[in-house]
């Protein structure tokens, strides 16, 4: 859509944010790159947290660059509205900053994982998901070592009750199982929606899941369809 | 002001799942050690100049609810000792 410029926020140990950058532009989002100390441009309509290892992952994934005062004006643009969504490290980094409820830390296995994974469509009325149907099944792939959703019981019951939960890992007919869980996240969680429908945060990479030619799925193109 | 040493002991909510723990304690198994249970946690030693013990003790823990500690995985205790 012509006038959408959508700002891709660079740290340093970024390195998902050239691929979101030509993933967006497939669709059809004009986007760019924004170095975390330049700020977030004034005329940004959307931001993406891009997936890498920002700040090499000290302390907890995340946790620097949530920090980071580029995150403090992300969090003004999204309480005004303005689309925002975190992929895998920008996930931790957006649940880090407090975008979103929960926090996502070591997976189950103790390894770092990089696989295609199913996901249940849980909520079709968001910008996310407009392109899909409730109870949809696409596939994305992961690449994380810390993916695993963790969120106290108090707060998850309010997640499930506010229906916040965007996305549950399952099998490639929608069940929502154990074995589909790639990497124990609580509930299954993949993604999660922050205070207003425009904020998101996920694990898997829909950016790696956009090009025809990069592989087996193009079904991620629909949530970067949201800056459209 | 007096110099000081506190110290943020960051570890794992009881009940929330440690890999890398149950993994280094696989490890010492395999070197066959005999243990029941093994938890790990971070530390942090942050020397700063305070008033008093507590104003000391009010600062790292602020530092460990802004940065130190996620909430909503972690429980953090923090001692303090004049250095």
């Amino acid at each position: 859509m012509v006038g959408v410029t959508v700002a891709v926020v660079q740290f340093g140990g970024s390195n998902c944010d050239r691929d979101a950058v030509r993933a967006l532009e497939h669709v059809g989002v004009d986007a760019e790159r924004v170095w975390h100390e330049d700020g977030l441009p004034a005329d940004a309509e959307g931001v993406v947290l891009p997936g890498g290892f920002s700040y090499g992952d000290y302390l907890r994934a995340g946790a620097m660059a949530a920090r980071a005062p580029i995150l403090a004006e992300v969090r003004e643009a999204a309480a005004d509205g303005v689309p925002v969504i975190g992929v895998c490290n920008g996930a931790q980094v957006g649940s880090e900053s407090g975008l979103t409820p929960g926090a996502f830390t070591t997976n189950a296995s103790a390894r770092f994982q990089c696989e295609p994974v199913h996901l249940r469509v849980e909520r079709a009325d968001t910008p996310w998901t407009a392109a899909y149907d409730e109870g949809d099944v696409v596939e994305v792939p992961i690449a994380h070592g810390e993916g695993r959703f963790e969120i106290g019981e108090a707060a998850h019951a309010d997640l499930v009750a506010d229906d916040r939960v965007l996305f549950r890992y399952c099998d490639a007919d929608g069940n929502v199982t154990d074995a589909a869980n790639p990497n124990g996240s609580t509930d299954n969680v993949a993604g999660v929606l922050g205070e207003r429908e425009t904020v998101a945060v996920l694990m898997p990479h829909p950016e790696r899941a956009t090009l025809p030619d990069l592989g087996r799925s193009t079904d991620g193109a629909g949530i970067l369809r949201a800056f459209t | 002001m007096t110099a000081y040493t506190a110290t943020v002991t960051v570890r794992l909510k009881r009940g929330v799942l440690d890999p890398e723990a149950e993994t280094t304690q696989q490890a010492l198994e395999r070197l066959g050690f005999e243990l029941s249970d093994l938890r790990s946690a971070d530390r942090f030693e942050v020397d700063l100049e305070a008033g008093d013990a507590d104003e000391a003790a009010d600062r790292a823990d602020e530092m460990a609810e802004r940065l130190l500690a996620n909430p909503t995985i972690h429980d953090y205790d923090v001692a303090v000792a004049e250095r």
